[in-house]
């Protein structure tokens, strides 16, 4: 026993998975449950002029009918926005609301305008399909840089040119200095597309009322049950909380969209009391494209300003962020304090100003998703690194050394303070590149690339050197900067009277593997057994208020917060020990489950202090029973992993299909508990972040339509899209959570997207090719190859 | 319309009264409360709803449970034999080839199907034998890695 953290232990969470035993939302049932359809709109942007459901009313099996004018008659607000940034001229945010159902116009293809409740789906949907609904079909407006133009399409009455707010962060002054003094400007303009999450267990709810208590109880796909219940309690339904419970059960991927609290969901609990039955909704697929928060939608224009050392001397963007239709709960905050503040990177840009506009466009709303913020700022970064040192004839490795800020371990050299405000708690940039190039032998891989251009063939290396900004957050920090909640985690530990130990996590696992990362940090503290300690999760009845999970701060934060926890336990148990021992506490030494007197081999165990706990018979004055605590845990700072990710690419010229030949990554991220689990969470990342650089991304017509609403027109990464990736890491603790521990789950998300994409630009380099929007679909690479006229 | 379906589901015979339009899914889930088996797409797009029929893997959410008459269905909750877990779920376990596990199901009877027609696959084959499967978590190098751990086990 002892020493289980570092070590690749196999997750305790597989067992039920591999059986088909998991238990999803969906999988639950309740008695004299009905089902229920939303009807949603087909337009982006029309006026409604009527509604009728006296059909469907009628229709054998139906149960009952609601439309917005149900809503707005019941007096509930939609869900809300949770982080207010106001405009830098001082005035405040745009906050246009979002009915449950909508009773007057409807602002993006998939706004919910009836709930058909029914004995089954098949009933459900029939009637849906009986439902009459007369539209004024509008203009509507996608673009997000075409959104703010005088005369667009207007999204919503009282948001002026649908702008929510206009951001900037940086110094704007010396960022044009630097401009005006450079020996050289790279500047590139992206489309950061839109994407869709694509979780493979579609959002579902099964919501009851409970009359006899006056209770609500909701089963929901949420990464984040307490902060669900927070909103729809306090904010939505207007109910108090201790009468809501929130159960997130085993949650089928997140990856963001289900952080929030969607008026879907709270749209069924209202229902169900309205009907006094248990309701059930499940989205399907199509359902789950035009109502799953999307994620990123930046039109960005970027510059670099060089000297003629080959230092950065300044860095510009400016973007228009989409919100979508509406403002989801944390929508406002990813391109401002999520992105404008990485806009440093890991360099010494001594400049930096980032500017941000944040619209309204006739489509589904944009939320976090994987990176949320950070991939978009990395993207501009690293696209413009790769550029830059390229146009300047410099290897990008080297290009990058003579600009990364210096090591530093946040204890014998302070934080680094970036011009965004952030401070940066440590890091060794230059290492985890050093470590990179030795894994990927790039000396040999610029051989290869040589052997490959003069036999004809394209051969590309792209790199990524990237910095997250994750385990969000410290609460008076984003309170300052507009957050409408704290960003705490929470974590009980109760050691039962036989020394087993239950961890209850506000953290939420939905398949980042907390059931086993949590047992090993806890079972090793305690000297115990994996087999010893189980983790509960996802209850709000069960789990402290916790904030959840999301920005990768399960084990930054809710760990911390499990750590402090222990320390209780063990200052405790320490004071039962001494009292067992007959001497002081200051004489005990915790080590290999036991309490030992320092310098004798007098000791006792860890089972034998819980069992005193629990039979006090014998016992120390004024001591209170049991060995039970719970702590919250409010970081110190934002804990920043970084690492190098380097691409190889083949691109086929006859077709223009890119092949990812080798990818390397190195990942810091601190201490780490289990390196599978790392190694895991690197690999997905990292193709979620290759789907958006060659595959992914909602399109959408000049009317609002999304065209590709379905896994058959929405391309997403498969498994004969990779070759085996090279994974290794680097490791710089962080000084200022206890376990030293930065986060994982969202750096190859991060890194990998420019990593792709620089590597195809490096391919098609000969052919004058210097930039390619996402994502780079063969079509895209063989028209730029061919438009150059070489081939 | 409803019609009447007789069929064996993982070893055990059903015969019942169904309407003809109800998918096999929702039959196998709903009336058989099999939840192994999981929905996440509606199109045969994603692969989580994979079973076997007659032995060959199919998936359940684009067939109807009138499809099934007479047939002999294996899900996910008959892999186990005797207690003890197939190959391809030690394989996942083992290799770490599952994070959330809604897609996992879906990709053991697939890897399945695959072995039993090719019981040493190469990466590339096994790879082409899954793409009719999405993983959102794992970037499938491990699922990749836990076929070949049942391969090799033989």
């Amino acid at each position: 026993m002892g020493n289980l953290i570092g070590k690749a232990v196999k997750r305790v969470e597989d067992n039920r998975f591999i059986k088909g035993e998991g238990n999803y939302t969906d999988d639950f049932n309740m008695k004299n449950q009905a089902v229920g359809i939303y009807v949603r709109s087909p337009h982006a942007h029309a006026k409604i002029n009527s509604i009728d459901i006296s059909y469907a009313e009628q229709m054998n099996g139906v149960v009952k009918v609601f439309t917005g004018k149900d809503i707005a008659e019941a007096g509930i607000v939609g869900s809300i926005c949770g982080w207010q940034v106001d405009f830098k001229n001082g005035d405040t945010m745009k906050e246009p609301g979002h009915p449950i159902l909508v009773a007057d116009k409807v602002r993006h293809v998939g706004d919910a305008v009836a709930l058909v409740i029914a004995e089954d789906k098949y009933i459900a949907r029939d009637a849906a399909e009986l439902i009459e609904i007369d539209y004024d079909i509008l203009d509507a407006v996608v673009d997000p840089k075409a959104a703010v133009d005088d005369g667009a399409p207007q999204v919503h009455d009282d948001v002026p040119n649908n702008k929510i707010y206009e951001w900037e962060i940086g110094d704007k002054e010396s960022t044009d200095t630097a401009f005006e003094n450079a020996h050289h400007v790279t500047s590139l303009s992206f489309h950061n597309q839109k994407l869709v999450p694509n979780a493979i267990e579609p959002r579902a709810a099964l919501g009851y009322y409970d009359s006899n208590e006056d209770k609500y109880t909701l089963y929901t796909t949420s990464q984040n049950p307490h902060l669900a219940r927070l909103i729809i309690a306090a904010f939505v339904l207007s109910i108090p909380e201790h009468k809501l419970r929130v159960i997130s059960p085993d949650v089928g991927g997140g990856f963001g969209s289900k952080i929030f609290a969607y008026n879907d969901e709270c749209g069924i609990l209202w229902a169900s009391k309205q009907i006094g039955r248990p309701i059930k909704w499940t989205a399907d697929r199509s359902e789950a494209f035009i109502t799953d928060c999307h994620g990123r939608d930046h039109v960005t224009d970027a510059k670099l300003a060089l000297d003629a050392d080959g230092k950065i001397i300044g860095l510009r963007t400016k973007t228009y962020a989409a919100m979508g239709a509406y403002l989801s709960n944390f929508s406002t905050c990813v391109p401002s304090y999520l992105h404008g503040t990485l806009m440093q990177g890991l360099y010494t840009t001594p400049a930096v100003h980032v500017d941000v506009t944040a619209v309204v466009t006739h489509t589904v709303p944009v939320d976090a998703y994987r990176g949320a913020g950070r991939p978009e700022a990395t993207y501009s970064i690293e696209r413009l690194v790769e550029t830059a040192a390229r146009e300047i004839g410099m290897d990008p490795a080297e290009f990058r050394k003579r600009n990364f800020i210096p090591a530093f371990d946040g204890v014998n050299q302070p934080g680094y303070q970036t011009q965004v405000a952030l401070q940066y708690d440590s890091g060794d940039y230059e290492g985890a590149l050093d470590k990179a190039l030795e894994v990927s032998d790039y000396e040999d891989l610029k051989a290869q690339r040589e052997k490959a251009r003069s036999d004809g063939k394209l051969m590309g290396i792209g790199f990524s050197t990237y910095i997250e900004a994750c385990g969000i957050a410290p609460s008076a920090v984003v309170g300052s900067l507009g957050a409408r909640v704290g960003l705490y985690d929470a974590a009980s530990i109760r050691v039962h009277p036989t020394g087993k130990v239950t961890i209850h996590s506000g953290a939420h696992s939905h398949g980042q593997g907390h059931e086993t990362t949590f047992a090993q940090v806890v079972a090793d503290a305690f000297g115990i057994g994996m087999e010893d300690v189980n983790v509960v999760h996802g209850d709000t009845e069960n789990v402290p208020f916790g904030m959840g999970t999301y920005g990768s701060r399960s084990l930054a934060v809710c760990g911390s917060a499990i750590m402090k926890s222990v320390e209780k336990v063990k200052e405790k148990g320490a004071r039962i020990a001494a009292h067992k021992l007959e001497c002081s506490p200051d004489d005990l030494e915790f080590a290999n489950g036991s309490w030992n007197v320092k310098g004798t081999d007098k000791s006792v165990g860890f089972g034998d202090v819980a069992l005193t706990a629990y039979v006090p018979h014998d016992y120390p004055d004024g001591e209170e029973p049991g060995l039970d605590f719970a702590s919250f845990y409010d970081p110190a700072n934002f804990v920043y992993p970084f690492g190098t990710h380097i691409c190889v690419v083949e691109i086929d010229k006859d077709t223009g299909e890119v092949e990812i030949v080798k990818y390397v990554a190195v990942d810091d991220c601190g201490n780490i508990i289990n390196p599978m689990i790392v190694e895991g969470q690197v690999h997905g990342g990292i193709a979620q972040g290759v789907g958006q650089a060659l595959y992914e991304g909602a399109v959408y017509d000049d009317s609002g339509q999304l065209l590709n609403g379905t896994m058959l027109d929405y391309t997403m990464p498969r498994a004969d899209n990779f070759p085996m990736f090279d994974t290794d890491h680097t490791v710089t603790p962080c000084p200022h959570n206890p376990l030293g521990v930065k986060g994982i789950g969202e750096a190859g998300t991060i890194a990998s997207t420019p990593a792709v994409v620089n590597a195809v630009i490096d391919a098609l380099s000969d052919y004058g090719v210097k930039d390619l929007q996402m994502p780079l679909t063969p079509q895209r690479v063989w028209k730029a190859m061919n438009n150059n006229g070489k081939l | 319309m409803s019609f009447t379906i007789n069929l064996t589901v993982n070893g055990v015979n059903h015969k019942d009264e169904i309407d003809t339009r109800v998918l096999l899914v929702d039959y196998l889930r709903e009336k058989l409360e099999l939840t192994g088996t999981h929905v996440g797409c509606d199109t045969s797009s994603c692969g989580a709803c994979t079973i076997h029929i007659d032995g060959k893997a199919i998936k359940s959410c684009t067939m109807f449970a009138v499809q099934a008459d007479g047939a002999d269905v294996t899900t996910i909750e008959g892999m186990c034999q005797n207690g003890e877990l197939h190959p391809i779920q030690e394989g996942f376990k083992e290799e770490h080839g599952l994070q959330c596990g809604f897609c996992t199901p879906g990709m053991i009877m697939t890897a399945a199907d695959l072995l039993k027609n090719n019981s040493d696959p190469s990466e590339e084959e096994i790879r082409c034998g899954l793409d009719g499967n999405f993983c959102r978590c794992t970037g499938y190098q491990n699922i990749v890695k836990a076929v070949q751990y049942a391969a090799d086990k033989g």
